[in-house]
C-alpha cells in the first residue's frame, strides 16, 4: 500500500468511524429515554417522527440554538476547555477499536479499525485516564460549590475504580498474551468441547468480567455510581453552570464513554466479532460486524436497565465497595489466573 | 526527518511547559503545565521507540498522579500565590550556577559513562522486552524499589492517621 492510498483509506475510515460513533451516541440517548420510559410505564419520546426517532435531531438543534451562557464568576479558559477535553478523550479512543475482520475492497486488504497498535489496550486506558480532567476541571472552573463537590467526587471515584478496572484487565492479558486488541480477539476464536464459545468470559475470567462491569459503571459515572451529578444533593454536579452545546458535550462524552466501555467489554470478554458465520461471501464480511454491534448493543441495554432499576450508593458505601471489595477481589483473581497459567505452561 | 522534527517540537513543548510551571502564579495552572510536560515526555518516549513506556507514562503520571495533585489543589481551594521580590542571591548565583552544573553533568555523562546520544526509534519498546528486563535481568533492584515504595506508603498512612485522640464525650442529641 503506497502512502497516498494509506492516507485516503485512513481518512475514509476515520470519517466513517466518527459518523457511526456520533450517531450511536445520539441514538443511545433516544434508546435510554425510550427504554427507561417503558420501564417506568410511560411512553418516552414519541412526538417527533415515528416512535420519536427524530428526537435526537431535535435535541441537537435545540442545543445549538440555545443561548450559550457563561457565568461571570468562572475561570474562563478552563471553563471553555473542560467540555472539549471530555469529548476529545471520549471520542478518540475509538481509533484503536477493531469492529471486525479484514475486508478486501478494490484489491486492498483493509482491517476494520482505524489503526492497529501493539499496545491498543494501553492506549485506551491512557486516553480514558485523561478524561478525568474534563470533569474535574469543569467542577473547579465553574467556581460553584455544587460543581466543585461534583468534580471532586468524580475524580476520586474515577481514580479509585480505575485500579480495579485495570487489574481486572490484566487477567485477560495473561490469558491472551498480548496488548493488541486484534490479537486478544483472535485468541478467543473456536469453541470448548464443540459448543461453548472460547470467549474469555468462559475461560476462567468470569470474576474479572464482573469486576470490569462494576468498575465500568463507576468509570462512566452511571447509576448506581452517579454521585458526581447526584441531582438530589448537588443540583447537577460538575455541569451545573453549563448551558447549550457545552452542556451537551458532557452528555456526548458520557454516552461515547459508555460505548467505548461496551466495545472494550465485547473485545476483551465476549469474543469480539466471533459468532456463527454462514452464508455467501458478503454475509461473511457483514456478520462479524453485526455480532460485534449486537454485543455492544446488549451492553448498552444492560446499562439502561440498571439505571431504570437501581437506586444510588451513598458516598462512603461507594468508596468502601471500591477499595474493600472490588480491589481485593481483583488482586485475588489476578493471582489465581497467574497461578493457573503458570501451572499449565 | 519527520521523527526528528516531531522530537524537536515536543522537546520544545516540554521545556516551555516546565518553565511555565514555575512562572504561573495559580497552582492549578502550574499543575496543568506539568501535565503537558509529562504528556510531551510520553511522546518523546514514543518517538524513541519505547511505546510501552510512553503508554505507562501517560496512564501513571499524567492520568493518576497528576489527578491527585489537581484533586489536592481543588480540595484546598488554593489561591494565587503571593509574589515576593525574591532573593537577590538566587538570581545572581543560583541561575548561572544551575546552568553550569547542568552542563557539567551532561558533559561528564556523555564523555565518561560510555553512553552516546540515543538515536530515534531504537530503545527497547515491546512489553515483553521490558518484562524480561524488569523481572529477569534487574529483578533484585525492582524488588528493592517495591519495598521502598511500600515503606513510603506505610509512612504516608502513619502520617495521615495522626495521633489517636480519645473521642470527646458528646452529649446525647435530643
Amino acid at each position: 500500500m503506497s502512502i497516498s492510498t494509506f492516507v485516503i483509506v485512513s481518512v475514509i475510515k476515520i470519517v466513517i468511524a466518527l459518523a457511526v460513533l456520533l450517531t450511536s451516541v445520539a441514538y443511545s440517548v433516544w434508546l435510554e429515554r425510550k427504554v427507561l420510559g417503558h420501564i417506568q410505564n410511560r411512553w418516552g419520546p414519541s412526538y417527533v417522527g415515528p416512535f420519536g426517532l427524530l428526537q435526537p435531531l431535535a435535541d441537537g438543534l435545540k442545543f445549538i440554538f440555545k443561548e450559550d451562557l457563561t457565568p461571570p464568576h468562572v475561570h474562563k479558559a478552563l471553563y471553555i476547555a473542560a467540555p472539549m477535553l471530555s469529548v476529545i478523550c471520549a471520542v478518540s479512543s475509538i481509533a484503536v477499536i477493531p469492529i471486525g475482520n479484514w475486508v478486501d475492497v478494490a484489491g486492498l486488504h483493509i482491517p476494520l479499525e482505524i489503526t492497529d497498535v501493539n499496545i491498543g489496550l494501553l492506549v485506551i486506558l491512557g486516553i480514558t485516564s485523561m478524561g478525568v480532567y474534563g470533569v474535574a476541571l469543569a467542577g473547579w472552573s465553574s467556581n460553584n460549590k455544587y460543581s466543585l463537590l461534583g468534580g471532586l467526587r468524580a475524580s476520586a471515584q474515577m481514580v479509585s475504580y480505575e485500579i480495579s478496572l485495570g487489574l481486572s484487565l490484566i487477567g485477560v492479558l495473561i490469558v491472551s498474551g498480548s496488548f493488541s486488541l486484534r490479537q486478544i480477539v483472535d485468541a478467543q476464536g473456536g469453541r470448548f468441547w464443540g459448543f461453548v464459545p472460547r470467549w474469555n468470559v468462559f475461560h476462567g475470567q468470569e470474576v474479572a468480567f464482573f469486576i470490569y462491569l462494576m468498575s465500568a459503571y463507576a468509570e462512566t459515572n452511571r447509576v448506581p455510581f452517579d454521585l458526581p451529578e447526584a441531582e438530589t444533593e448537588l443540583v447537577a454536579g460538575y455541569h451545573t453552570e453549563y448551558s447549550a452545546m457545552k452542556f451537551a458535550m458532557f452528555f456526548m462524552a458520557e454516552y461515547a464513554n459508555m460505548i467505548t466501555v461496551g466495545c472494550l467489554a465485547t473485545l476483551l470478554f465476549l469474543g469480539g466479532w466471533h459468532g456463527p458465520i454462514v452464508g455467501p461471501p458478503l454475509a461473511r464480511v457483514i456478520l462479524p460486524v453485526f455480532w460485534f454491534g449486537l454485543k455492544v448493543f446488549g451492553f448498552m441495554i444492560l446499562y439502561i436497565w440498571v439505571r431504570g432499576t437501581l437506586p444510588r450508593f451513598r458516598y462512603d458505601q461507594l468508596m468502601a465497595f471500591g477499595w474493600k471489595f472490588l480491589f481485593p477481589l481483583a488482586v485475588a483473581n489476578l493471582v489465581v489466573t497467574a497461578l493457573v497459567v503458570a501451572v499449565r505452561a | 526527518m519527520l521523527h526528528l522534527a516531531l522530537f524537536s517540537i515536543f522537546g520544545a513543548i516540554c521545556v516551555a511547559g516546565a518553565v511555565n510551571v514555575l512562572i504561573q502564579r495559580h497552582p492549578i495552572n502550574s499543575a496543568l503545565s506539568l501535565i503537558a510536560v509529562l504528556a510531551s515526555l510520553a511522546v518523546e518516549y514514543l518517538l524513541l521507540g519505547a511505546e510501552f513506556l510512553a503508554a505507562v507514562q501517560v496512564i501513571v503520571y499524567a492520568g493518576a498522579i497528576m489527578v491527585l495533585f489537581v484533586f489536592t489543589i481543588m480540595l484546598l481551594n488554593a489561591g494565587e500565590e503571593e509574589r515576593t521580590r525574591g532573593s537577590r542571591v538566587a538570581i545572581v548565583f543560583g541561575i548561572p550556577g544551575m546552568l553550569v552544573g547542568g552542563i557539567l553533568v551532561a558533559w561528564a555523562l556523555l564523555r565518561y559513562s560510555g553512553t552516546g546520544p540515543v538515536s530515534v526509534g531504537v530503545l527497547p519498546g515491546p512489553p515483553n522486552t521490558i518484562a524480561q528486563l524488569l523481572f529477569h535481568d534487574f529483578l533484585l533492584p525492582f524488588e528493592v524499589t517495591s519495598l521502598l515504595i511500600l515503606i513510603a506508603i506505610m509512612g504516608a498512612v502513619v502520617l495521615a492517621r495522626g495521633e489517636e485522640t480519645p473521642r470527646p464525650a458528646t452529649k446525647e442529641q435530643g
